[in-house]
């Protein structure tokens, strides 16, 4: 009896625990040991050591990749933050159609992105696409979008009308129009996810404080600012953290809305990248040293917001 | 809300952002009903209309492609029944003007969109292969995750917390990391390009677990005590406790797991080849890249593999919005 107690909890943890043990934690620490090899097609060729790791930070498409990925988490992140905050904050005050904004809002999110690529590629083509419509309505001139390898900045520039700078030319220049055109459908899509766990956090913050700054006298907006947002800043924490992760895998999109992270490779992502050297050339050591590298961001990253929220501890 | 200009300002502000969710549906829908020509011209952008002319020849009338119009003669290419320039006229043919005319149909949709899209490439199989791999990692899902669950929610043993942080942290690390070495370890398992290499992996959800959890420690204990009393076991109790209370948070999980399983593209991409093995959503790219130029069947195939999840959706919109944002609140 006494021993069938010990083990018995075991048997129910089993079917999971194999499972992820055998799916998850072998492959990840895989993943470091195949880096360090050659690996051609499933076959182990030689050890390498950190040459590929070498190579890796040799490697200008590399180095774009990363570039190109950190325009993306710069710009999709604080948007996919701000935005969303705003509209649970508006969507908070209102009693009527309350649902059904919240299911209007929510829709992207569940739909799959394979599928939206499809119309967000069309949305943004040059001849017939709904981008172009709307910028011709407005009276503004046509864009390529996800055919633009230039940056937005010298290319904002160039539409008021000034010549953009030397410096513009790199990867200061801000993502290409075309990468921009997959942050403004990356958040998108992001958008409806982020409005309802901000709406499920607001609704926890107690009236007291507000009734409180009534009877102070502050302002509506002074209320936003010093009341809501620090009582927030948990759900921000899990906010900013769940999104950085997310936006760091970015591939469907790339995927299936651009040729192979064009044009110029101005939006080849990392993961792309990984995809492209992994399964198109067949590289997987060289692949799992970019994941390796991945890996690693992510992981400092996730600390860093970690020891932060424990700073900013309202 | 007392004042009323602000209460109007703020329901303008969620129609604006409402309408910016929800036109990039709606202009699926829209093109998804329009022919090709029509989408090229784009002239009629939400609603459907056709445009076409027709030359009066004595009493019949028939479809033309007007070439040019000019000084009172207009050169038509006349088309036969299918569609295609007749061969029983001049290909140039040169009438009056007056005999041509232009027709106007609005709305006009166009539903032959979804079965040539449909037909082109076998997206009944893909569907098949999609709600296949869903349904039966569905059952893998909740078997081990209720199981698991259970162990950490009701059962006391050694290691408990270290498992529980082993579960915790591989929730975080992201696919891309290990779907390289697992493509590898699959090689090896030869379970590339079968069904196995879909499912199996992916019987595992460390999220559910957690739901699971959440629910089962929230059971009053005074029920397990009972049962225990009449000399349930630990199994019988989590088979007739625990589950007939389970049925809500049962139905959250799967409808989180169904989702993921549709909507997963990556994984199944690199995994299988073989196209009787395509899922949707691989099918689907499949298709971006041979129909790139036909954006109406495009936009026909995108709705229809968007629409099952939707009315899922829609019917369970309120459970699953608000799991969504309990799930979000726990950690």
């Amino acid at each position: 009896m006494k021993t069938k107690r010990k083990i018995e909890p075991y048997l129910y943890l089993l079917p999971a625990l194999v499972l992820l043990l055998l799916f998850r934690f072998i492959p990840i620490l895989m993943s470091f040991a195949i880096s360090f090899f050659d690996f051609g097609v499933t076959n182990i060729g030689k050890f390498t050591g950190f040459g590929h790791y070498s190579r890796l930070f040799a490697d200008k498409e590399f180095w774009q990749s990363m570039g190109n990925t950190l325009w993306l988490v710069l710009i999709a992140v604080p948007a996919s933050i701000i935005l969303p905050l705003i509209f649970a904050q508006l969507l908070n005050q209102v009693e009527r159609f309350k649902g059904f904004f919240r299911t209007i809002y929510f829709m992207p999110f569940v739909t799959s992105l394979v599928a939206v690529s499809i119309v967000w590629k069309i949305i943004f083509s040059e001849q017939a696409g709904l981008a172009n419509t709307f910028l011709e309505w407005l009276g503004m001139k046509p864009q390529l979008w996800l055919a633009e390898p230039k940056g937005i900045l010298p290319l904002f520039l160039e539409n008021i009308g000034i010549t953009a700078p030397q410096w513009m030319d790199g990867w200061l220049g801000g993502p290409s129009l075309a990468l921009f055109s997959i942050i403004i459908m990356t958040v998108w899509k992001s958008l409806g996810y982020n409005t309802i766990i901000y709406l499920a956090g607001l609704q926890n913050i107690s009236k007291v404080y507000y009734e409180a700054a009534d009877i102070d006298g502050a302002g509506k907006l002074r209320q936003f600012f010093k009341i809501t947002v620090p009582l927030i800043s948990p759900t921000t924490f899990y906010v900013l953290l769940m999104t950085t992760i997310v936006s760091f895998q970015t591939f469907a999109q790339i995927y299936m809305m651009t040729d192979k992270g064009g044009p110029l490779g101005t939006t080849k992502l990392i993961v792309y990248y990984i995809y492209e050297k992994g399964f198109d050339k067949m590289d997987m050591g060289y692949a799992s040293a970019a994941a390796i590298i991945l890996f690693i961001v992510i992981l400092a990253l996730t600390l860093l917001q970690r020891r932060l929220e424990k700073k900013v501890n309202y | 809300m007392k004042n009323p200009i602000a209460s109007a300002l703020t329901y303008i502000f969620l129609i604006i952002f409402g309408a910016v969710m929800v036109v990039p549906f709606i202009w699926m829908l829209s093109t998804s009903l329009m022919t090709q020509g029509e989408f090229n011209k784009n002239d009629s952008i939400f609603i459907p209309k056709e445009e076409y002319h027709v030359w009066q020849d004595g009493d019949t009338e028939r479809r033309v492609i007007l070439v040019q119009s000019k000084d009172g003669k207009a050169v038509i290419h006349v088309l036969n029944s299918e569609g295609q320039i007749s061969t029983d006229f001049e290909e140039y043919l040169e009438v009056p003007d007056d005999q041509v005319k232009m027709v106007r149909k609005k709305p006009s949709f166009h539903f032959d969109n979804f079965v040539k899209a449909f037909k082109k490439v076998p997206f009944a199989t893909y569907f098949a292969n999609t709600l296949y791999v869903s349904f039966i990692t569905l059952i893998g899902v909740l078997i081990s995750s209720v199981l698991a669950a259970y162990a950490f929610a009701r059962l006391e043993f050694k290691g408990k917390d270290l498992i529980f942080y082993l579960f915790l942290s591989m929730m975080m690390v992201p696919e891309p990391i290990y779907i390289i070495s697992s493509y590898i370890m699959l090689d090896k398992f030869n379970w590339l390009d079968t069904y196995n290499a879909l499912i199996i992996p992916w019987c595992v959800n460390i999220f559910t677990i957690f739901l699971f959890r959440q629910h089962f420690k929230s059971l009053p204990q005074e029920l397990f005590d009972a049962a225990s009393i009449d000399g349930c076991s630990t199994f019988g109790m989590l088979t007739r406790v625990v589950l007939p209370l389970s049925k809500g948070v049962m139905a959250t999980a799967a409808v989180f797991s169904v989702i993921g399983s549709w909507n997963s593209f990556m994984w199944p991409l690199v995994m299988t080849d073989r196209p009787e093995l395509r899922v949707l959503q691989v099918g689907l790219s499949y298709f971006n890249q041979e129909a790139s130029t036909q954006t109406t069947l495009l936009m026909a195939a995108s709705t229809f593999s968007i629409v099952p999840i939707l009315i899922i959706f829609f019917l369970a919109q309120k459970q699953i919005i608000a799991s969504y944002a309990k799930a979000g609140l726990k950690d």
